[in-house]
């Protein structure tokens, strides 16, 4: 710009010069050499404004450091709490932008869609799935990956200690429709995938599982390995980056993937395939899903003897992090909510610093600085401060994402993957200079807008200075306790939330119930052999030290699933609406091990086996929906060749805490052999680890390879059930102590103000012969005004804001009175103690002194 | 440039006062401030470049000049001047100050 404006400059002089008759060339030349060194020039005119910001900055800079040097405790104090604020915000933007900005860790996320099958959970049929990927206009390529996948389903023996891995069976593309190459070796071959389901021919390694158990050897691949008694080859490790576990199955870790055989007919039946497409490009979610669902009625139509299918599509990215976005956004709101109290805080403790330092500003504006430059260095020194409060920020921030990703008993979506990386550090540096600017607002405004000759001619009497601009921090305090009160709010109906959850009655007795994954390591063939192994497995567990109950279960509670159609005999229902029920297969004992009560009829016994009538047990709920108002003992139904109903047990929570439990219908183990593992459950008195040391003593004669490292208590299953909400709350409750403590300092800090700005005036009172007593009330009264006041706010704002995130709740209204009169008198109490702190000590204030003072 | 004149330094200060004195005149271009202050000094005055520029920079980030590109007489873009409110009060001040400060210095000088 400049540069053009000098270029025209000697441009002109050339043409004068050329008009007074000079050839072209010289005239340039001679132009040139007259104007001088055009980037010296050019310099030198730039510099008279940089070098002014700049020295200006400097300046303020240094000033400001001298300041902070000076005024050390309150340096300290500002930096902490700025510190606290920022170290929350950036902790918190890095886990939103884990579970929702940052894209998926696979090629192109967002074309990658999740095709569920009438709702968002139940999974598609194999065959649906195979004409689906054939007939489809819309994907360039589907995969999948079958959901009923268990934890420990694999027996890992042979070389090294013997362990129980979790194996994803997968469709052979699934990797290259994620986008996702193997860091070592390669992926599935078409041949591989069509092998057997009971005996893969081949196997990936996640990263992890390949670390920690082959330390990292590149040359693992090609090696075979057994599993369940069957070799597998080792065809590749998958790289680091790809966490499946982390993003579709959070809280259970995935040690190896094998093929998922398509052409396999021995291989599960039923809604087993999770599926995700790769869309055309042009082609939308809207458009692939209204495609699918004709081509979804066109097979219906062509095989009847399928299960239902109804498609329904979702973004990939929703499906993973989705139902995280509500609780999300609370935690952001609080944030933000925390950051504006912790601004408002600064803000009042410069605006106190700033009365101590009216005479030094003032001597500043009669030397002749200006009202702009003034206002300019008390930005500066907020800037300064927040910026040293952001450094200790980052530090609280790596520390907190750190832990948070090594939270593995939470059930959350790619906690993995929080970390502080280049975009959170942009927002730290964004939160440090908003919030330096934001707190440093009302403090520099005051400075340009204060008079300065009366400042300096002020003999000190400070009592009329600050009243007349008390409102401001009136104001600021107030605005502290709406937010602090909405914060409150916001955790108290969390926290009761909560606890109403752990209230839930579970349907079973978790403390002091624990489960070992036991299924054999060699090959059940034909009930005999099953049932003698159940026998052998329970007689042995019972009889060792410590247990009270045992019994084996395929589906522990809160972690798997999967149901059926389960019409009554006698009862006519429409095609696809018979009663869906959840099945369990267990053997004798399990409702005592697990604590399910028996409401009606009988248990299974020992004597119920593939030889005796085929039976059933319902819970209350199936009973209820099967058979309303009737007996449902004797009843039967039609699902596995017709069995009958012999008793009723209590609902067990078995999905969710928070979701009723749905109808659920238990299969005696020993009659059937459809299930894909067996827990054994036991109620024990002994401690985890004597429980392992006896279980694996007593059960080595049945099985010696028994690895007994996975055990599972049942408390840790509902632990897990619930870390989603106990994180929120954990969170919430944090900022929410914060705000309150912050608030209460706030209310301090403006009270001993406004006390000590008035020591002469209460000396006067006292030596008058006021009593300590009406002090104390008149200062205490004061805060309770401001109090009541920030309350009023905050409950009303409270009130609006918890109805917005009434879906989080459990068990409690939005509007709970209990927990808004707990808190509001909290909030009382904790302003009164702040208020009569410093009104206490204006009580003791020596008359004598107070007035010889100043 | 054949005959090189005497170098008249302006007083220190006063080529703030002489810029705004001839932007009154209307928009003008660098090049022709500095023809202007030539010309109406018979020549007397030279604006240095290496000054004029910086002190453009330093009035327009006072507030006191606005500049503007736009196109010369003879069609190339040049960047024009133009006094704002606040330049002309400025200038009224300072040259009020000039005023007294060179009749005082004349008195005593015996000029006047």
């Amino acid at each position: 710009m400049l540069w053009e404006e000098m270029e025209f400059h000697i441009h002109s002089m050339t043409e004068e010069l050329v008009a007074q008759g000079m050839p072209e060339p010289e005239a340039r030349a001679a132009a040139r050499r007259r104007f001088g060194n055009m980037t010296r020039t050019s310099e030198e005119a730039r510099s008279t404004w940089i070098a002014r910001w700049m020295s200006d900055f400097l300046q303020d800079l240094r000033h400001s450091f001298r300041g902070m040097r000076r005024d050390a405790g309150f340096t300290a104090f500002t930096v902490l709490i700025a510190g606290l604020g920022i170290g929350a915000s950036s902790t918190v933007f890095s886990v939103v932008n884990a579970m929702l900005l940052r894209p998926l860790p696979f090629r192109d996320p967002g074309g990658l869609v999740y095709i569920s099958n009438g709702d968002q959970y139940t999974a598609i049929q194999t065959e649906h799935y195979s004409d689906l990927r054939k007939m489809n206009r819309s994907f360039s390529d589907m995969a999948a990956w079958s959901g009923f996948y268990f934890p420990g389903d694999k027996e890992l023996t042979g070389a090294g200690e013997p362990e129980r891995l979790t194996s994803v069976p997968v469709t052979g593309n699934l990797f290259s429709v994620l986008g996702v190459e193997p860091a070592i070796g390669r992926s599935f071959t078409a041949e591989e995938s069509q092998g057997k389901y009971s005996a893969p021919a081949a196997m990936l390694l996640t990263y992890g599982f390949w670390q920690r158990r082959f330390a990292s050897d590149p040359n693992v691949v090609g090696r075979t390995l057994t599993l369940n008694n069957r070799p597998v080859t080792i065809v590749g490790v998958l790289p680091a980056s790809f966490d499946f576990a982390s993003i579709f199955a959070p809280g259970t870790p995935v040690d190896v993937f094998i093929p998922w055989p398509l052409k396999d007919t021995n291989k599960p039946s039923g809604n087993t395939l999770k599926v995700v497409g790769r869309l055309k490009p042009g082609a939308t979610v809207r458009s692939a899903e209204a495609e699918l669902t004709v081509l979804a009625q066109q097979l219906e139509r062509q095989h009847p003897e399928r299960n239902f299918i109804r498609p329904r599509l979702m973004p990939l990215a929703q499906r993973v992090s989705g139902r995280m976005a509500p609780a999300l956004f609370v935690l952001a709101c609080a944030v933000g909510a925390v950051m504006l109290i912790v601004c408002a805080n600064l803000s009042n403790l410069q605006l106190a610093r700033l009365s101590a330092r009216q005479k030094e500003i003032a001597m500043r504006a009669a030397l002749g600085a200006g009202r702009v430059r003034l206002l300019r260095q008390m930005l500066t020194e907020s800037v300064a401060l927040s910026c040293c409060g952001a450094v200790l920020g980052l530090v609280l921030a790596i520390v907190g994402t750190r832990e948070l990703a090594h939270l593995h008993a939470f059930n959350l979506p790619l906690l993995q993957s929080i970390r502080i990386d280049g975009k959170a550090l942009l927002f730290t540096l964004v939160a440090a200079v908003g919030s330096g600017v934001l707190f440093g607002v009302a403090p520099a405004w005051r400075v340009s807008t204060l008079s300065f000759s009366e400042e300096l001619q002020d003999a000190s009497r400070g009592s009329s200075g600050g009243r007349r601009h008390a409102w401001v921090r009136d104001g600021l305090v107030v605005s502290e306790l709406a937010f602090a009160c909405i914060l409150l709010v916001g955790a108290g109906l969390l926290i009761r939330s909560f606890l109403r959850v752990l209230e839930v009655n579970p349907g079973f007795q978790p403390e002091r119930a624990a489960a070992l994954r036991i299924d054999p390591s060699f090959r059940i063939s034909g009930f005999a052999q099953q049932n003698s192994f159940i026998d052998d497995v329970l007689h042995r567990a019972r009889s060792a030290p410590g247990i009270l109950a045992a019994g084996i279960t395929d589906m522990l509670p809160l972690r798997d699933d999967r149901s059926w159609a389960v019409p009554a005999v006698g009862k006519v229902y429409e095609k696809g609406r018979a009663p869906e029920a959840y099945i369990r297969v267990v053997s004798d004992g399990y409702f005592a091990a697990a604590g399910i009560p028996l409401r009606q009829g009988r248990e299974f016994t020992e004597k119920d086996r593939a030889t005796s009538e085929k039976v059933v047990m319902v819970n209350e709920t199936m009973a209820r929906t099967l058979w309303p108002g009737e007996n449902p003992i004797g009843k039967m139904i039609k699902t596995d060749g017709g069995r009958r109903v012999i008793g009723v047990v209590a609902d067990v929570r078995h999905t969710a805490l928070e979701a009723a439990s749905g109808s659920e219908m238990y299969l005696p183990m020993r009659q059937t052999g459809d299930y894909a593992a067996m827990q054994l459950v036991v109620r024990t008195a002994l401690p985890p680890d004597v429980l392992a040391r006896e279980l694996r003593t007593a059960l080595r004669p049945v099985d010696p390879n028994l690895p007994v490292r996975e055990f599972q208590s049942f408390e840790d299953l509902l632990d897990k059930a619930v870390s989603p909400r106990r994180f929120l709350v954990m969170l919430l409750t944090g900022f929410a102590a914060f705000a309150l403590i912050l608030a209460s300092l706030g209310i301090y800090a403006v009270i001993s103000f406004s006390v000590s700005q008035r020591v002469q005036e209460i000396g006067i009172r006292m030596a008058l012969g006021a009593s300590a007593m009406d002090l104390q009330s008149g200062i205490v009264l004061r805060t309770l005004g401001l109090a009541a006041v920030g309350l009023g706010l905050g409950m009303a704002a409270a009130r609006a804001l918890s109805s917005v995130a009434g879906g989080m709740l459990f068990g409690v209204t939005s509007g709970d009175p209990a927990t808004f009169i707990a808190i509001g008198t909290l909030l009382t109490v904790v302003a009164a103690i702040a208020g009569y702190i410093p009104a206490w000590r204006a009580s003791r204030i020596d008359p004598m002194i107070a007035l010889r003072s100043n | 440039m054949g005959t090189e004149k005497t170098k008249s330094d302006l007083l220190p200060g006063t080529l703030d006062m002489l810029v705004l004195k001839i932007l009154l005149r209307g928009h003008l271009h660098g090049y022709a401030i500095a023809q202007l202050i030539r010309q109406l000094s018979d020549d007397l005055l030279q604006v240095e470049e290496g000054s004029l520029y910086p002190a453009l920079q330093r009035l327009e980030l006072n507030g006191w000049i606005e500049g503007e590109w736009g196109l010369s007489a003879n069609n190339r873009r040049a960047r024009f001047y133009k006094l704002t409110a606040d330049g002309r009060k400025h200038l009224a001040q300072e040259s009020a100050r000039y005023r007294k400060a060179t009749a005082a210095v004349a008195r005593i000088m015996g000029f006047a």
